[in-house]
């Protein structure tokens, strides 16, 4: 299951035909968003001149008509106030057209790869330089993108769930007065996206990952007329700069370490390294800050829940789907590296595990229902990180590709439900709060489709088979329980002096709880959602309806692959999951097979330094486990949860109890860094403020060298009397000491 | 023929009273006559050094006596431009453009 040997026969006929294959248009995939951004840019910066003049002749007319085609205008205003003349400018039906177009051109041109690829067994990756980008000295980067399985991989998703969200963001935002901004913005990031996942080296890999934190602080604090929106955007632009450190001095010891910065030649000379070394030990772990930060994980995941405050659109690309996920498809690009660092690799599968319970256990009592996803976001990519720490690399990128599928479709279906929410609130001109789960209640009446995609990804997300997170989250889990048994190379691997098998025991236990948990709460989530009698509201009742095509075509086509996603690697190696063999897409475990050339470094690597390990021998009762989870989880929340016992939020308590406080209170973490991180910061530049600032600096310049010039300028000042015969005098006494001085000598 | 330390002896003599009046004097009037002592007292110079030192000097005391002509008629009409203004021409009460 995790270490799958090629048969030796396909890799000749492989490297007969690897040269036939020529990617299709690389260059273009990247460049199709950058165009939709350009385009939608130019309309964003012209709509938001409209709008000025509009207020400004409006506000001299009529004495200001408050929020009329508003640019920067807030969520509660912005959903339902279309332009009120009734006629849409071009500038917000072109991005409609543009937007979703270049995705999907993106997308058809990555499907094209993905055939062309598949004639071939490509084992070299293809790079594709483009210029010089930093020649200096020794240090050369190129400008060039790289396609292999991998790269291909991140980049179907990336376009292919970018296209729909971006089809779904016409329906959830076209009546936005910033909609042009807002499409510009997904275009562009996009585009980083595509450099971050296709980029040959590390700091192209870099731009992306810098250019994708600045789309993602754009567009959390896309309503940027509210504080705690902007708010949210500097707190995970602020977070995720602790995390670029790390992948910055990473790069840097890197290139110091091993002389390159392109994958090809780094991961080449990667074995020259100490194995289990301090040099590649300290790359791996500033490489997995840097991760850390991107992906939300434990102790910098604080910024994701705050990120909620964008568009949910963006929540589902950016925050759930996307981004987030560049952490786990570093440490699998740099696999080789990882695999030379079994204790660093061991930290990731441990924090990993550790905060894929801890957010779970926050997701049990959010009653924001977008707040829930957020967390659970977290709480998956802990899966995966824990996933390819244990080395289980094929398993961590399986689940990145099943959880965007069924999380973006988690998402957009809670867009779904807040949209229609909105348009009912404000129909009748309520202000109660549209995301909080106690306003909803029995909606599986009034949407119908978005109840029937939601439930399948709930399915998905708890692990019921035969839907695509069972494969996944089973994968993962699965990989846990072999390693304690010793049958993975890191069992051998140890950190803070206990053996790799017993973390991998705790991290399956971890896992298996968090899998629990992760169950009961989407069950929550669901049954506070759809069941149960409505308590919207008598007047609202009348205004709730379903979605339009644009919204409900993006959440069908999730729902399906959130169904059939774990066909793509059904191993009929492991027992029961074999019986959907017959189902399988492209054959025996094929995502294995597909990605094999991209971790096969990793596997040389344990195999020249890891004593020989016992055959993986699959057990039945991990899956049966996993199983018995996920649906307990959702039982349990059937069982115990009153969906129709539920009040308002005048009604109902936040919580109930100390523990439900605790857990509300996100176990308080927030307070705990305002704590012992910001407010030490405010006191220090406090500090600085007063003494080094106005007291040392300021005393030096205001009070030593200003002071001083200005009684020099005063006393010197004196000998300017403005009386002709005094200066005469000085010019004669001049005269005679020059003419005296030349005398003398 | 007078001796040539005699002329220069005058000379010096008048440059020294020249200057000590542009020191002491109030009067612009008299300063601006002091100038002209001055100017003088280099043209006597210049013209008791020529047999000596050729036709140079004498040259230049013509170039003096246009310059000190120019002077003159900017000195003496900015005089009675400050006195029109200031009914006086004692230069303490002209210190304006002090700091």
């Amino acid at each position: 299951m995790i270490l799958r040997v090629q048969q030796t026969a396909e890799t000749v006929v492989a490297e007969a035909q690897a040269g036939a294959f020529e990617p299709i248009l690389l260059g273009l995939i990247v460049l199709l968003p950058l165009i939709g951004f350009a385009i939608n840019g130019v309309a964003a910066i012209l709509a938001a001149r409209t709008a000025e003049r509009r207020r400004w002749s409006s506000s001299s007319h009529h004495g200001g008509s408050e929020g009329e085609a508003d640019e920067y205008s807030n969520e509660t205003h912005s959903v339902m106030d279309a332009e009120p003349t009734g006629v849409v400018p071009w500038t917000h039906r072109l991005p409609s057209l543009v937007a979703p177009g270049v995705m999907l051109l993106a997308f058809a041109l990555a499907v094209a790869n993905l055939f062309g690829m598949m004639g071939v067994e490509l084992e070299e990756p293809i790079v594709r330089t483009y210029w010089s980008w930093i020649p200096v000295g020794e240090l050369q980067v190129e400008a060039a993108l790289q396609l292999d399985q991998l790269s291909l991989l991140m980049t179907l998703v990336v376009t292919g769930v970018g296209a729909l969200i971006h089809l779904f963001s016409v329906g959830y935002m076209s009546h936005d007065p910033g909609y042009p901004r807002y499409m510009a913005y997904l275009n562009l990031f996009v585009f980083f996206m595509l450099v971050l996942v296709l980029g040959a080296s590390f700091p192209v890999m870099f731009v992306g990952w810098e250019g994708v934190g600045l789309c993602s602080y754009l567009l959390i604090g896309f309503w940027f007329s509210e504080k705690a929106n902007a708010d949210a955007g500097k707190k995970a632009f602020i977070v995720n700069r602790i995390g670029d450190f790390g992948f910055l001095i990473a790069m840097l010891l890197i290139f110091v370490d091993l002389g390159a910065l392109g994958y090809v030649e780094v991961f080449e000379r990667a074995p020259q390294l100490d194995y289990a070394g301090p040099v590649v030990t300290a790359i791996c772990l500033f490489l997995f800050l840097g991760a850390v930060g991107k992906s939300a994980q434990i102790p910098l995941y604080v910024w994701l829940p705050d990120a909620m405050a964008g568009p949910t659109p963006v929540s589902a690309l950016i925050h759930a789907a996307t981004m987030v996920t560049a952490g786990v498809y570093l440490v699998v690009r740099a696999s080789t590296l990882f695999a030379m660092a079994p204790a660093a690799s061991l930290l990731v599968a441990l924090v990993g595990a550790v905060t894929a319970l801890f957010a779970a256990t926050i997701g049990l009592k959010q009653w924001d229902i977008k707040k829930v996803l957020a967390y659970s976001t977290i709480s998956q990519l802990g899966f995966m990180f824990a996933a390819v720490g244990m080395g289980a690399y094929v398993a961590g990128v399986f689940h990145l590709m099943t959880h965007a599928f069924f999380k973006a479709c988690l998402f957009l279906g809670s867009g779904a439900v807040i949209h229609a929410l909105h348009e009912a609130m404000h129909a009748t001109h309520s202000h109660a709060d549209a995301q909080d789960m106690r306003n909803m209640g029995g909606l599986r009446r009034y949407l119908p489709i978005t109840f029937a995609t939601m439930a399948i990804a709930t399915l998905a997300i708890a692990g019921v088979a035969p839907f695509a997170g069972f494969f996944s989250k089973d994968e993962i889990v699965g990989a846990a329980w072999i390693g304690s048994a010793g049958e993975l190379p890191l069992s051998q691997a140890s950190l803070f002096g206990v053996g790799g098998g017993t973390w991998m025991g705790m991290i399956a236990i971890l896992l298996s709880i968090a899998a629990f948990l992760t169950a009961f709460y989407m069950g929550r989530l669901m049954l506070y959602t759809f069941f149960g009698p409505n308590r919207t509201g008598e007047a609202e009742r009348q205004h709730l309806h379903e979605v339009g095509w644009t919204m409900s075509v993006p959440l069908i086509v999730l729902a399906v692959m959130s169904t059939i996603g774990g066909f793509f690697n059904v191993d009929s190696l492991v027992p029961i999951v074999n019986l959907f063999s017959p189902f399988a897409f492209g054959g025996d475990a094929a995502l294995h097979n597909w990605l094999h050339p991209v971790i096969i470094g990793a596997e040389e690597v344990w195999a020249s330094n890891t004593a020989a390990i016992p055959e993986v021998h699959h057990a039945s009762w991990p899956i049966l486990l996993a199983i018995l989870v996920g649906v307990a989880g959702l039982v349990l929340a059937a069982v115990v949860l009153k969906p129709q016992l539920l009040g308002t939020p005048e009604e109902t308590p936040a919580y109930e109890g100390n523990l439900e406080k605790v857990l509300y209170n996100k176990w308080y973490v927030d307070e705990l860094y305002q704590r012992i991180v910001v407010r030490p910061v405010w006191g220090l530049s406090r500090a600085f403020y007063s003494v080094v600032d106005r007291g040392t600096i300021d005393g030096i310049i205001d009070g030593v060298l200003g002071r001083g010039a200005m009684l020099l300028g005063l006393s010197a000042g004196r000998v300017q009397t403005g009386q002709v015969n005094t200066y005469a005098f000085i010019i004669i006494v001049g005269v005679i000491v020059v003419l005296g001085s030349i005398v003398v000598m | 023929m007078l001796p040539l330390n005699a002329a220069l002896f005058l000379s010096a003599i008048l440059f020294a009273i020249g200057t000590a009046g542009v020191v002491v004097r109030r009067n612009a009037i008299i300063l601006f006559m002091c100038i002209e002592l001055m100017l003088n007292a280099a043209n006597l110079a210049f013209v008791a050094l020529s047999p000596y030192a050729g036709i140079d000097g004498q040259v230049i005391v013509f170039f003096v006596i246009a310059v000190a002509a120019a002077e003159a008629a900017v000195g003496l009409a900015i005089i009675i431009a400050v006195f029109r203004h200031a009914e006086s021409v004692d230069i303490r009460n002209f210190s304006l453009l002090r700091w």
